[in-house]
């Protein structure tokens, strides 16, 4: 039994209009003409609806880390932070460099996922960077790009190659980019900070050589290359370089790269320990031109959930990441809408359709007959995080504490509501011709 | 699909700032650092270190200032002199002093820093002197501990606060008692050098000059902010200093590529006699040991009158005394 859902005087996300948009089987349908036994109203004055939000780039950690994520407990939090769709990465345990664990994932999430889950297969045969993965074979079974996340290709030979071979798949491949020479044992970004604190530094220049490097390989094999989580001046430069230049890259960047500096490092805080690390005042400004000037092509989580043992290491023993996708949405709102960096629209449109394009992935908008994944959102509520509220089995954030504006009211995925505040309450009643409920 | 229905966030912050407040650094409990250390605490310690060490030198019998105390002292990292030292002030203060050598340890045997930690402070010792080769140990430590007193023996590049005092001393005595209008050249690895941020640290809240010179593989990133200045040369940073402070080099450099030879960096960077010569004329020379004669110092300079390194050892003693009897003084006053 088909049961209508109506979304009503809500904010369409691009134009401000109020609208009213009709759900039903999964999809948007056109306002019904005739009364409706069994329909849902929601209705939230201010609300804004939009396209389910996706996120590129996500840690689940299955298979073999289920301590400190899994798939359930992470599209659940991806669901609260407004998402509907995440692509989720290979350096798992085992690594996902085969047909059959592409398949595992996609089995796997088919029974508990609360967002639709989108598998980013291994570049090199155990993210080791000697022996090609079945790119193919993988692209065959549900991939949507490749990457060695957290364990950038070291040579350049054997990047190309990979180039070379994933471009009959299409895909792009996902680049950390870190050199890992410059990078060596440092575990936070070169800086004042990292000196006072007597940390090895890891420098701007171990990003954006390899920035450079893959851009030119890009040039080089005509293949589609993403710069993951990019997070420096030199970066966001060789990004916007290689775009002039008409070479196929693409890049992300992260709520926290806009958000904070390493200053956040504080007192050996890991909570504000990831890879890329927190950077200076001058990197961050660079993150906000670079999202402003269009160079950025989407943003991403780097959801990288840890638990609270492994975070309570000592700084240079903790591991790198922190959890982001409850806080992404009001992270956007508070530091990039909020002071003029973006327009409401153009935020959304950064974790909408922007990164659907990345990925080439299907388009979701809200026309009738557009697949119903939508978040409603109230841009002005203001709210704490706390982080042991979170569904994501991590609480690494440095967030924690902060009031933020932009609140996830309710996410819909395929027509199903997989997160509901507490506060909405559902009108049941028999609905009016469209004439009337307008 | 369940409806997934989350818990309220509660309209008020919980107050924990994505800064942590530091509230352990400024427990006197704990000795973690010298920066951030109000100049009145430095010249209380250094007052009470020029006591302690008279009567050190006096040839007293051992006091009972630390009567019931437990010291333990944890040396996850070798050292000899600085473990001797304090070993020595906690005896002569009548302290229970115990030595925890890593090297036969559990932690050897995957246990956790922090798990092996808690054992001595479940087994009644109440303060710590830890030395450690992790920036942060001694921080995450008091953070991570109940009621036990951490002191800070060296951790990793971040400070050597004991150090850094008795340097003060020595510094104090060779300048008649005024830090005002002086300025310390500190010379060599100053990147890998606890040392030299602890006196930076240290030195600067007493009104000193630093300047700091090596080779730039050695120079750690925006290293001014810390409030030095940098020279390009030795010569320029020596060039009428009221002291020179020469870092130890550590081998390990050469094979990481940071040097090309100890050779190269002597005739480059060695507080030579010549160059001793640039500094006013009652100008000391510091080492925090053990010295590499012929690389960081000129064998002749080590042994001259100019040299005050085994003042430095004897001043590190007093330093320590004074340090544990405020540490225990504030853990009693805690407790």
């Amino acid at each position: 039994m088909s049961t209508l859902t109506l979304f009503k005087g809500v904010r369409h996300w691009k134009s401000g209009e109020r609208i009213t948009v009709a759900v039903e089987d999964g999809v948007i349908v056109p306002m019904p003409k005739r009364g409706h036994e069994h329909a849902r109203v929601i209705e939230v004055a201010g609300a804004v609806l939009a396209p389910g939000l996706v996120d590129l780039h996500v840690h689940l950690r299955e298979p073999g880390q289920s301590g400190k994520e899994t798939i359930e407990t992470g599209t659940r939090a991806a669901a609260a932070g407004g998402f509907t769709a995440v692509a989720c990465m290979p350096n798992t345990v085992p690594v996902v460099d085969t047909p059959a664990w592409v398949e595992w994932v996609l089995h796997r999430a088919e029974g508990a996922a609360a967002a639709r889950v989108y598998p980013i297969a291994a570049v090199t045969q155990g993210q080791k960077g000697e022996q090609l993965a079945p790119l193919q074979a993988m692209a065959k079974a549900g991939a949507v790009a490749f990457s060695d996340d957290g364990h950038p290709i070291a040579s350049a030979a054997m990047m190309r190659r990979a180039l070379e071979y994933a471009r009959a798949t299409g895909l792009p491949i996902v680049c950390h980019e870190e050199d890992p020479t410059l990078r060596a044992d440092g575990v936070m970004n070169e800086g004042f900070t990292a000196t006072r604190l007597g940390l090895r530094g890891i420098p701007n220049a171990a990003e954006s050589v390899m920035c450079r490097r893959d851009a030119d390989l890009a040039e080089l094999t005509g293949a589609r290359v993403h710069l993951a989580h990019v997070s420096t001046a030199q970066g966001f430069d060789a990004l916007r370089d290689a775009k002039r230049r008409g070479v196929p890259v693409t890049g992300e960047t992260c709520p926290h790269y806009w958000t904070l500096t390493d200053e956040a490092v504080g007192d050996y805080d890991t909570d504000a320990k990831m890879n890329p690390p927190l950077r200076s005042a001058e990197d961050r400004a660079a993150c906000i031109a670079a999202i402003a000037d269009g160079t950025i092509d989407c943003f991403a989580t780097d959801h990288a959930p840890h638990t609270a043992d492994e975070k309570a290491r000592p700084f240079a023993e903790a591991p790198f990441g922190i959890v982001g996708l409850e806080t992404a949405l009001a992270l956007t709102i508070t530091h990039l809408v909020l002071p003029g960096h973006l327009t409401l629209a153009r935020a959304i449109e950064l974790w909408t359709d922007a990164p659907r394009r990345v990925f080439n992935l299907p388009e979701v908008d809200l026309e009738p007959g557009s697949t119903a994944d939508l978040v409603l959102f109230d841009p002005d509520a203001q709210w704490a995080v706390e982080p042991e509220l979170f569904f994501s089995k991590g609480r690494n954030t440095p967030f924690g504490g902060r009031t933020l504006h932009g609140r996830v009211l309710a996410t819909m995925m395929g027509g199903r509501f997989t997160h509901l505040a507490p506060e909405i309450e559902f009108e049941h009643t028999l609905v009016l011709p469209a004439a009337e409920t307008a | 699909m369940t409806m997934l229905i989350p818990a309220l966030p509660s309209p008020a912050p919980t107050g924990a700032g994505i800064f942590s407040t530091r509230s352990h650094a400024c427990d006197a409990r704990h000795l973690l650092g010298l920066e951030g250390m109000p100049r009145d605490t430095l010249l209380a310690l250094l007052e009470d270190a020029a006591h302690e060490r008279a009567w050190l030198a006096s040839g007293a019998p051992n006091r009972s200032d630390l009567a019931g105390c437990s010291v333990m002292l944890a040396f996850i990292e070798d050292s000899t002199r600085t473990r001797t030292s304090f070993e020595i002030a906690a005896r002569r203060l009548g302290a229970n002093a115990l030595t925890f050598s890593a090297a036969a340890s559990s932690l050897n045997k995957g246990e956790t820093l922090l798990d092996t930690m808690k054992l001595f402070e479940a087994m009644g010792a109440q303060l710590l002197v830890l030395r450690h080769s992790m920036s942060g140990a001694a921080a995450y430590l008091a953070r991570s501990m109940g009621a036990t007193g951490v002191v800070n023996a060296g951790d990793g590049m971040h400070e050597h606060p004991t150090q850094g005092l008795l340097d003060l001393l020595t510094l104090q005595d060779a300048w008649g008692g005024e830090f005002r209008g002086r300025r310390l050249a500190i010379v060599g690895d100053v990147a890998h050098s606890r040392v030299a941020r602890s006196a930076i640290a240290g030195l600067t809240t007493l009104g000193v000059s630093v300047t700091v010179c090596g080779p730039g593989t050695l120079m750690p990133a925006d290293v001014e902010m810390l409030g030095c200045t940098v020279a390009p040369a030795v010569e320029d940073a020596m060039a009428g200093a009221d002291a020179v402070m020469a870092l130890r080099i550590q081998r390990e450099r050469m094979e990481g590529g940071l040097l090309p030879s100890l050779v190269e960096y002597a005739r480059v960077w060695g507080v030579t006699q010549e160059r001793v010569a640039l500094m006013k004329p009652e100008a000391v020379v510091m080492h925090p040991g053990p010295v590499n004669r012929g690389v960081e110092l000129e064998a002749s300079v080590a042994d001259s009158p100019r040299s005050v390194i085994l003042k430095q050892v004897a001043n590190g003693v007093a330093v320590r005394c004074a340090v544990l009897k405020r540490c225990w003084s504030a853990w009693r006053d805690a407790a």
